[in-house]
């Protein structure tokens, strides 16, 4: 990666254009850090159900802080930083586990799930010898805390006092529409990392890109599936970087699948197990394509009956680790339960329609890496950040730019 | 210690892997029982018995389909593998059915030349032999670490 001193300054013309030293500049990157993970944002933690019990815990991170998330003993939700009130060691050194209270290894210091430091080894030395001064603040630097809040099974963290709440911050209609989603108690499927090498933002965007849908993701064209992109829309939240995509579907069972199978056949383009696309109608609104995304690291899938939530995680200027975490619900049965399966296969890094993402942004890192004085052009349904009918638009992703600029004072 | 079956196996795996790197994939299905079993997932998930999968197939149409979509939808770039893989473990089951762990440690190399070590992991296989006959009833792919790098295009 190039070292360059970068000048800095938005194009004159808005929100159509993305200048390219944001994707690579490390001192934009630090600042996000501070300014918009740190800041007056709601981040994504994990799902209520991955922290199955009382004293459970798990860990997260708000951009590339490391935190802790847990439930303690009397089934409440905290999160804090995952770093020693003492000499700064990571506290939490699994991914998850079960625990009464947490201690550092280094030097035995301990905390309660709140993250308050609750015993210091030998404060008060040993036969009168040693230990800390009487007026000692142990926890003077201790792991900071973060305010959770937790919407339909959903755990979310903030660092900044200034944060909305939560509901005002992502909006009532995409509030409704993760709720749409979430209608029951959610039963982990399993999960993988995705490891992108590109900034963090290409990633989002590319979520909120729903121009290039029907055009990168072939699979639908070639396998004369295009039905799957029926009429939809468009909705983009107030501050701009919340939004949802979505998309009637058709119901492929019966005769209309039959027929589709036979033109798809003629045209010499079939899949041998079309049973890879039977869905049911389980939200009972006949949206088969919604994918939602909360500003800044947040997305919720639903393709047909394969849900997962994404959480994306910046990793320096051009490395990001994409989380997946596909889940069902605790009231599937069997037959819900395999097709969510077999739809897996659309999504995540292997996935039929979503593996080109991760090549695509790949591109991108790849080619402005060289470009600090050039743009992107988004223009592809004007200039507008409001909600649509046609997908066929990058409102999405100037929202997106909205809600960061306004974030990062720029 | 029946030393043809090991060979008969450990000749199945070498086959099976030589023909995904040297991109035959057409013949990548034909490695399996018709209604052979395909999961591609991680010792995270396996472990804590989640059964989703990155690739998941339950027949041999579907491993046909997931070819057909490498080879005329999907866009990633250009890429080989090449696997490194042990000797199989067998151990007894029954109805004509061998158990095998297999590790396999699988470099990927880009177009470009760029290569890394892309995957490691073991295959967790139950071999169904019958007489002549020998392919994988299942073949689950137990990927060491959860983290892949950028994509997974082609199979394990």
């Amino acid at each position: 990666m190039t070292m360059q001193t970068v000048e800095k300054h938005w194009p004159a013309e808005g929100l159509t254009r993305v200048p390219y030293w944001i994707y690579f500049d490390r001192e934009t990157y630090d600042l996000e850090q501070e300014k918009l993970f740190r800041g007056p944002t709601w981040n994504f933690l994990c799902l209520e159900a991955e922290l199955p019990g009382p004293n459970t815990y798990r860990r997260s991170s708000i951009g590339e802080m490391p935190v802790v998330v847990t439930r303690d003993a009397n089934g409440e939700l905290h999160a804090f930083e995952n770093r020693c009130a003492h000499r700064g060691a990571l506290l939490c050194l699994h991914e998850r586990g079960e625990a009464k209270d947490i201690s550092c290894v280094y030097h035995n210091w301990t905390y309660d799930l709140a993250g308050n430091l609750t015993g210091v080894a030998f404060r008060r030395g040993i036969g009168g010898k040693g230990g800390m001064p009487p007026d000692a603040k142990p926890d003077s630097q201790g792991p900071r805390k973060l305010r959770l809040e937790t919407m339909a099974g959903l755990v979310f963290g903030t660092f900044s006092p200034e944060t909305p709440p939560l509901e005002e911050y992502i909006g009532p209609e995409i509030t409704a529409k993760i709720r749409r989603v979430m209608r029951a108690p959610v039963k982990l499927l399993g999960g993988f990392s995705q490891m992108l090498n590109n900034n963090w933002k290409l990633y989002f965007e590319n979520v909120k890109d729903t121009y290039h849908a029907s055009l990168l993701h072939t699979f639908f064209t070639t396998f004369r599936l295009n039905r799957l992109s029926q009429k939809g829309g468009v909705v983009i939240n107030e501050a701009g970087g919340s939004h949802i995509s979505f998309s009637m579907a058709e119901d492929v069972a019966g005769k209309e699948y039959e027929q589709a199978k036979m033109r798809s056949a003629q045209e010499g383009f079939v899949l041998e197990a079309p049973q890879l696309l039977q869905s049911v109608d389980e939200f009972g609104d006949g949206v088969g394509l919604q994918i939602l995304t909360v500003f800044p690291n947040f997305v919720l899938q639903q393709i047909r009956n394969s849900l997962a939530v994404r959480r994306i995680v910046p990793m320096g200027p051009d490395k990001t680790e994409l989380v997946w975490t596909a889940f069902g619900f605790t009231t599937d049965d069997e037959d819900m339960a395999e097709r969510r399966l077999r739809q897996a296969n659309l999504m995540g890094p292997a996935g039929f329609i979503s593996m080109e993402d991760g090549a695509a942004t790949g591109f991108v890192q790849r080619a402005v890496d060289s470009a600090k004085d050039y743009q992107s052009v988004v223009e592809m349904g004007g200039s507008s950040v409001v909600s649509d009918e046609s997908r066929v638009t990058e409102a999405s992703v100037r929202g997106f730019w909205k809600q960061y600029r306004a974030t990062m004072a720029m | 210690m029946d030393i043809e079956l090991q060979f008969r196996v450990q000749t199945l795996l070498s086959r099976y892997v030589q023909t995904i790197d040297d991109d035959q994939l057409e013949t990548w299905p034909d490695f399996f029982t018709e209604q052979g079993r395909y999961l591609v997932t991680n010792a995270e998930n396996f472990d804590q018995g989640l059964p989703i999968g990155l690739m998941y197939a339950t027949s041999r149409p579907m491993l046909r389909d997931r070819i057909r979509s490498l080879r005329d939808a999907n866009v990633y770039e250009a890429q080989r593998y090449r696997h490194v893989i042990s000797p199989p473990l067998l151990s007894p089951s029954d109805g004509g059915i061998v158990r095998a762990q297999t590790n396999f440690m699988v470099a990927r190399v880009m177009h470009t030349g760029e290569t890394m070590l892309f995957a490691t992991g073991r295959y967790e296989d139950r071999v169904l032999v019958e007489g002549d006959e020998i392919h994988f009833a299942e073949k689950i792919v137990v990927l060491d670490s959860r983290q892949i790098d950028t994509l997974l295009a082609i199979p394990l």
